[in-house]
């Protein structure tokens, strides 16, 4: 089965969940009382997607602003962006519009945006109406999806998403850098005198 | 295998924070640091305001007037939901006043950077008086350095463009809790930089710090928390966790072997412990760095998942420029953590890959178990040097900048008996390195333990006795003492570090 490596960043506000969604995705866990991400974070995860193995390369970004000046070397390359707002929080949302701009102006011409309403399962103390947030995204052709990543909502469906929208392999290579194919080959062991 | 500075005395220069990049070898002259300490522990004995009455008004200031409280509610509702309880602790309790220690930064224009307790907008008026205090001794040409009341202390660091306050009920020394909050700026700027802190504040005064410093606060409190417990940062030294030297070394040459062309440090430790250290070649590693290092690590779990890039000033190694560490646990369920020191920004998947190395050499050497075992047993216990009076010690190598000490067992083992433990270590080393009259011997009888201090050029060590035992007999157990240390010392220390 053809592998295929999908480079994938998060971004958003700080506090949003961005962490506790990839978690949720990587690990099928949840944690509450999860600390703030320092500078960014990067872990894999490989599915099954039709006829091919999905490998996503997962950078989730620390959403505090001391590290903003480094989201680009991120989103740098990426195949897609998954920009993640609060839905109790409105002021994340306007957050978001600002990464969606970023984006837009300086990431990659091609990279899919997906939208992620997280909290969703803290529906009665709602800032943000779903409907809003699914014109605003139709509105720049992304992908919207409410996930909560506490209750494991639409979480996978998100990735699974991103796996249907990402052009297929031989039209658009996924950008390859030397460090995964070092990763993908565990017998390679240089031998270093010093 | 780091820079031997006198880095508890380097901390007390005067205004060795502005100076943007130190080279090792500067750090070296001792003779220099000697003559200025005088001068310094003469300017303070001078200057050191005993300013009862103006204690009294600060008291009087810290009640925050209404408009104060209702801010507050207001504020305290929009916090960022990462730090804890402690943020919305009311400043107006009585609670609040008794902390052992408030530690407070701020702007020159007065504005909050950082309280331990209480939310920051809170304290904003506190804050306006301590500045304006700094300033009213400024205008004189004068520098503020305490103020000594009745059962507190509180102590001013001016690191332009901050100033740091502490308000201390412990019976730590002045010179100690400038110490700590010395730490506090050091700790601020390995997350902006020297360059970018006062680039910020050329451009606009009266600029809110907190901005950036937003998501920090943990790491800053899990400094604070640290320092009052642990005796690395009193020392100015590091821990190692104990191995044998053949299990220590193997696993050294694995690290050393595991690098790239961008790696600085490479460093393996468990729990503040250091387990191995590979460094660059002329490339040295302040303490002062190393526990930046550490507390950032130990205070954050979100390394315990994947793997963490994020840039890092090492302030004593030059507080100009970032490097960029990469923090990953060996194993999820092993408190093994790789710390990979690049200079290079752009390396993230070279530098990744030397951990994978690494791990592999590890388990082809078969020392993964073993190194298990030795994680399982991160303290020595007392009894194994054979003295029956004897309790506890801390021998500090001074050379290697490296110390060691056994587990603190009963009756001693309590946390409040082992915070007053570290307290009578804090007391004795203040005492051995107080700058107008430094002590070589010191020998303490105390109600329940008895002290011995014994300072050379090339170590000090600290020992706690049982009440009961005589000087004589103190004196004659050291002997012991250190020919055990002696004998046990390849796995206590590490003597033959490594370089890339």
């Amino acid at each position: 089965m053809a592998l295929r490596e999908l480079k994938v960043c998060l971004l958003g506000d700080t506090g949003v969940g961005k962490s506790s969604i990839v978690w949720r995705f990587v690990e099928d866990s949840f944690d509450p009382n999860i600390n703030p991400t320092i500078g960014a974070s990067f872990m894999t995860k490989t599915v099954q997607y039709q006829n091919e193995l999905h490998k996503f390369l997962i950078w989730d970004t620390a959403g505090q602003e001391r590290f903003r000046a480094l989201a680009p070397m991120y989103y740098r390359g990426s195949a897609a962006a998954i920009i993640v707002y609060d839905i109790t929080k409105e002021e994340t949302f306007s957050t978001l519009k600002n990464w969606v701009k970023e984006l837009r102006q300086h990431g990659p011409p091609n990279i899919v945006v997906a939208i992620a309403g997280n909290k969703c399962d803290l529906n009665d103390v709602r800032e943000v109406l779903e409907k809003d947030a699914k014109d605003y995204a139709d509105s720049i052709h992304a992908i919207f999806v409410e996930t909560s990543a506490k209750n494991a909502i639409n979480i996978n469906e998100l990735f699974i998403e991103i796996s249907r929208r990402i052009p297929s392999t031989d039209t658009n290579p996924p950008s390859s850098s030397k460090g995964f194919k070092l990763r993908r080959q565990p017998s390679v062991t240089k031998r270093s005198c010093c | 295998m780091f820079v031997h500075t006198r880095s508890y005395e380097d901390l007390m220069s005067p205004e060795d924070g502005d100076v943007v990049s130190r080279s090792p070898e500067e750090g070296r002259g001792d003779q220099g640091d000697q003559t200025s300490m005088e001068q310094i522990s003469k300017d303070f004995s001078e200057l050191s305001t005993q300013l009862t009455g103006m204690a009294l008004d600060l008291e009087e200031e810290m009640r925050p007037s209404q408009e104060d409280k209702m801010d507050l509610s207001l504020q305290t509702a929009r916090r960022d939901s990462a730090r804890s309880e402690k943020e919305d602790e009311d400043v107006t309790m009585e609670a609040w006043r008794m902390h052992q220690k408030h530690v407070f930064v701020l702007s020159e224009a007065g504005k909050p950077v950082y309280s331990r307790y209480g939310s920051e907008e809170a304290l904003s008026s506190t804050m306006g008086v301590m500045m304006a205090l700094v300033s009213f001794l400024e205008a004189e040409k004068n520098a503020i350095r305490s103020i000594h009341a009745d059962g507190y202390k509180v102590v001013f660091v001016r690191r332009s463009p901050l100033v740091l306050v502490a308000m201390a009920r412990t019976r730590q020394s002045e010179q100690e809790i400038t110490h700590e909050l010395l730490y506090i700026y050091y700790q601020i700027l390995s997350l902006l930089t020297w360059t970018q802190l006062n680039h910020i504040f050329q451009q606009k005064q009266n600029y809110d710090l907190r901005r950036l410093l937003a998501g920090s606060e943990r790491i800053t409190d899990n400094l604070l928390d640290l320092m009052a417990r642990d005796p690395s940062f009193l020392m100015g030294a590091a821990r190692c966790l104990p191995m044998t030297a053949g299990l220590r070394d193997t696993v050294s040459t694995c690290l050393q072997q595991a690098k790239a062309k961008s790696l600085v440090f490479s460093i393996l430790l468990s729990r503040n412990q250091l387990v191995s250290l590979v460094r660059k070649k002329d490339q040295f590693l302040h303490p002062i760095d190393l526990h930046l290092l550490f507390n950032l690590i130990s205070s954050s779990s979100s390394f315990r998942e994947g793997e963490a890039w994020t840039p890092i000033c090492l302030p004593k190694f030059n507080s100009s420029g970032f490097f960029h560490a990469h923090i990953s646990y060996l194993e999820q369920d092993m408190d093994l953590c790789l710390l990979l020191v690049s200079t290079n920004r752009e390396d993230f998947f070279t530098v990744s890959d030397c951990k994978r190395r690494f791990q592999e050499r590890l388990r082809k050497r078969g020392v993964s178990h073993a190194l298990q075992e030795a994680l399982r047993t991160p303290f020595y216990s007392v009894s194994q040097v054979g003295i029956p009076d004897l309790r506890h010690f801390i021998y500090k190598s001074k050379s290697s900048g490296l110390f060691t000490s056994p587990e603190i067992e009963a009756p001693m083992s309590s946390e409040e008996e082992k915070q007053r433990l570290l307290e009578l270590y804090q007391y004795l080393h203040s005492r051995a390195h107080n700058s107008s009259r430094p002590l070589k011997n010191i020998y303490f009888t105390g109600p329940s333990e008895n002290l011995l201090a014994w300072v050379t050029s090339a170590f000090e060590l600290y020992v706690c006795y049982s009440p009961l035992g005589t000087k004589a007999a103190a004196v004659s157990a050291v002997n012991k003492l250190m020919k055990w240390i002696r004998r046990e010392e390849d796995r206590l220390f590490i003597l033959t570090p490594q370089t890339y």
